[in-house]
């Protein structure tokens, strides 16, 4: 097909780097994942069991977040905040944008979470004399829990993938590195095609490490038919 | 004359038929020759493997072992000309109805002759309205499966299956998933299938419905026919013991 | 710095500039549109490749699961490179619009599969019985029995995906496509504000995002209950 011969050879010596990159990689993922969780719970907790006033600003927050594109969303930050005094470091703007879009579609992931009580465990509950605080912590978090669990290590692979728009701010996670070596050997079918054998592999990590976390902490979901 | 004497004495024929879910052997070399117009039951504890001889002979379940002849012809199942052919000639009455939700009761009987068999819609949709008038529903034809009840869901899967003209009808706990109030209906239906002369094998665990009904009543547990006889013979004076413990137990109630 | 931005403002928004964004979200719309409906198109194939059980179909389920596997795996902006370079190296003169094209075809593809694939699965294994009983082959199936039963639950989560996607071809201006953010790049190179510039760029993804998602979430709404 194409007049091309393929040297992996010369890309061999770059490998400790672009490994260091997949590592950078999974850090922001976590680190970003890590602060949406925690903005999602909030919103997703005061949307459920708090004012009525705080739902607007929430729910705008979540619209404007998830129906723009999070790479324009840190070129603002990147470039239009300078403009207002406040500087950030490439790394910086991508760990906020990323924390910021991650936190809405956490909001809306466990907001819909939030609202799969299940009636008749509910009743038991009740029937059997649970305070309150029983009911919340033997009948209502476990069930939201579990719902929760499979839609949120999706989202972690997600994020994992959406670290890649971090090299188009310079930061040298596994794309970032791959467009630095591709500028010194200018193999770029080989460096690239390296790079999306590693995505797969550190996605496929986390998916199984997820997986195996999930069925171990909620042993009734492994159960077929 | 002897071929037509065979193949009007064994319709169908069920030889060593063996069969696995995964590792679990459901069917253990299953022996059965079945004859032209003859309605044989299949009854046993639940597990025993009635509705898998069911969908094995359906193609819906392989078979491991064994060999199934129809008129004489041995059935390849892993040749999809015979299998379809197999189709052709068979129709299965399924627990569930299994009616396709998206279709109303009418289209449900169409459906099949028309897309499948490629038959005259208008010709097709006469026999059709005949067949469940014939079942018993007449106001109900353009009605979603989700809009009817129980047993008249069950008789339109009845008429579906009979809409292809069947030489052999298979009827899995056609009665198991109805309230008892709406059982008779379904079963008038069968009874008079059967003095109509189809051959029929019926699994149920409707036993006076059973004893009725069938000449022949097959016994099985873990996948084995244990005692297969007439079936005064099978309720009255069964030979094995486990037949006996099975069928004790069922006419307690 | 409010009343910079708005002494600025006549002097961005002027015919030409406007002109310019139109056309970008014109870009944005249509590189969204072909990758939707040849990924919708190519979607259908795949999941019905995946549900075939012939065995000598083997071969071709692999490289579908392989497919489907690969791009949901890899980043965007790594399919768009890959892609990208190696048109480049064939010496194929293509237009970069169709390069793009062609990339966010094979990505909504491969997640479209999967949704499509989940939804036909969703359909109670008793309704593939009964047609298979009664010889209907596996596109019969899903064409007459299936599809019409799946498509509720395939409507809303493939919907939920287009409005992803129309915010995922922003990577395209890595390539040098002119959509939307490229244009917004190419304005702040121009000396505008980051701020004007870029805030513009954000309001119109929303513009053109915001009734999508808000038809998709009335979609979700309206076919979950109902029946037929």
């Amino acid at each position: 097909m194409l007049d091309y011969t393929f040297q992996y050879g010369q890309i061999w010596p770059y490998l400790p780097r672009l490994i260091d990159g997949a590592y950078l990689a999974l850090e922001i993922a976590f680190l970003s994942f890590c602060g949406g969780l925690l903005i999602g719970t909030a919103n997703a907790s005061l949307l459920s069991f708090g004012p009525q006033w705080i739902a607007k600003p929430i729910q705008a927050f979540v619209v404007f977040f998830t129906n723009t594109p999070q790479l324009v969303q840190i070129y603002f930050l990147y470039f239009a905040l300078p403009d207002a005094g406040i500087l950030l470091s490439s790394y910086a703007a991508v760990l906020i944008g990323m924390t910021l879009n991650a936190g809405a579609y956490l909001t809306e992931i466990q907001r819909a979470g939030f609202s799969t009580r299940r009636q008749s465990e509910m009743e038991a509950a009740i029937v059997l004399g649970f305070s309150r605080w029983q009911q919340i912590r033997y009948v209502i978090l476990p069930h939201i829990a579990r719902v929760l669990f499979p839609p949120l290590s999706n989202h972690f692979i997600i994020m994992t993938l959406g670290t890649s728009m971090a090299a188009i701010f310079g930061v040298e996670e596994l794309t970032g590195q791959a467009l630095n070596i591709n500028s010194i050997t200018f193999r770029s079918l080989e460096i690239f095609s390296v790079v999306a054998a590693l995505y797969i592999a550190i996605t496929l990590l986390a998916s199984l490490a997820l997986g195996l976390l999930g069925s171990l902490l909620f042993r009734t979901k492994l159960r077929v038919i | 004359m002897v071929i037509i004497w065979r193949s009007a004495l064994h319709h169908l024929v069920i030889k060593d038929l063996s069969a696995h879910y995964g590792t679990v052997q459901v069917l253990d070399s299953i022996n059965l020759e079945i004859a032209r117009g003859e309605v044989v039951g299949l009854m046993g504890p639940s597990g025993s493997g009635k509705s898998s001889i069911l969908r094995v002979l359906t193609g819906l379940t392989p078979l491991s072992a064994g060999s199934v002849s129809l008129n004489g012809e041995v059935i390849n199942y892993s040749s999809a000309e015979s299998v379809r052919n197999m189709r052709e000639r068979s129709a299965i009455v399924f627990q569930q109805y299994n009616l396709f939700q998206n279709m109303t009761a009418l289209e449900n009987v169409t459906i099949a002759p028309v897309k499948i068999r490629n038959r005259d819609p208008e010709e097709v949709e006469a026999e059709a309205r005949a067949l469940l008038s014939k079942v018993g529903l007449t106001d109900q034809i353009s009605r979603y499966p989700d809009q009817l009840s129980g047993g008249q869901q069950q008789r339109v899967a009845i008429a579906r299956a009979l809409a292809l003209k069947p030489e052999i009808l298979l009827l899995d706990e056609i009665t198991a998933a109805l309230d008892p109030e709406l059982v008779s209906d379904v079963l008038d239906t069968i009874r008079a299938l059967a003095s109509e002369g189809m051959t029929m094998i019926i699994v149920s665990h409707e036993m006076g419905f059973m004893r009725e009904v069938s000449h022949r009543i097959a016994f099985m547990a873990q996948g084995n026919i244990i005692e297969c006889g007439k079936a005064e013979q099978i309720f009255n004076s069964p030979r094995e013991a486990r037949t006996r413990e099975f069928v004790s137990k069922i006419l307690k109630h | 710095m409010m009343a910079q931005l708005i002494q600025e403002a006549p002097r961005f928004f002027t015919y030409y500039n406007l002109l310019f964004l139109a056309q970008a979200v014109g870009t944005t719309i249509a590189l969204s549109a072909i990758g939707c409906l040849f990924g919708l198109l190519f979607g259908c194939l795949i999941s019905v490749v995946r549900l075939t059980e012939k065995p000598w179909l083997a071969p071709l389920r692999w490289i579908a699961l392989l497919f489907t596997e690969f791009f949901r795996r890899v980043p965007f902006l790594v399919t768009l490179m890959l892609i990208f370079f190696v048109f480049q190296l064939s010496g194929a003169n293509l237009p970069l619009f169709v390069v793009a094209s062609l990339s966010v075809t094979l990505i909504a593809s491969a997640f479209l599969a999967e949704i499509i694939r989940a939804g036909l699965l969703s359909i109670h294994r008793n309704q593939w019985d009964a047609a298979t009983a009664m010889n209907f082959g596996l596109i019969q199936t899903i064409r007459f029995v299936v599809l019409p039963q799946a498509w509720k639950m395939i409507l809303p989560p493939a919907f939920g995906f287009f409005v992803m996607f129309i915010k995922d071809t922003a990577l395209a201006s890595q390539i040098g496509v002119i959509e939307l953010t490229f244009a917004g790049k190419v304005l702040n190179n121009k000396g505008f504000s980051a701020i004007l510039v870029f805030g513009t760029i954000l309001i119109l993804y929303f513009a053109v995002s915001y009734p999508l998602s808000r038809y998709g979430h009335y979609l979700e709404k309206r076919l979950a209950p109902s029946r037929h």
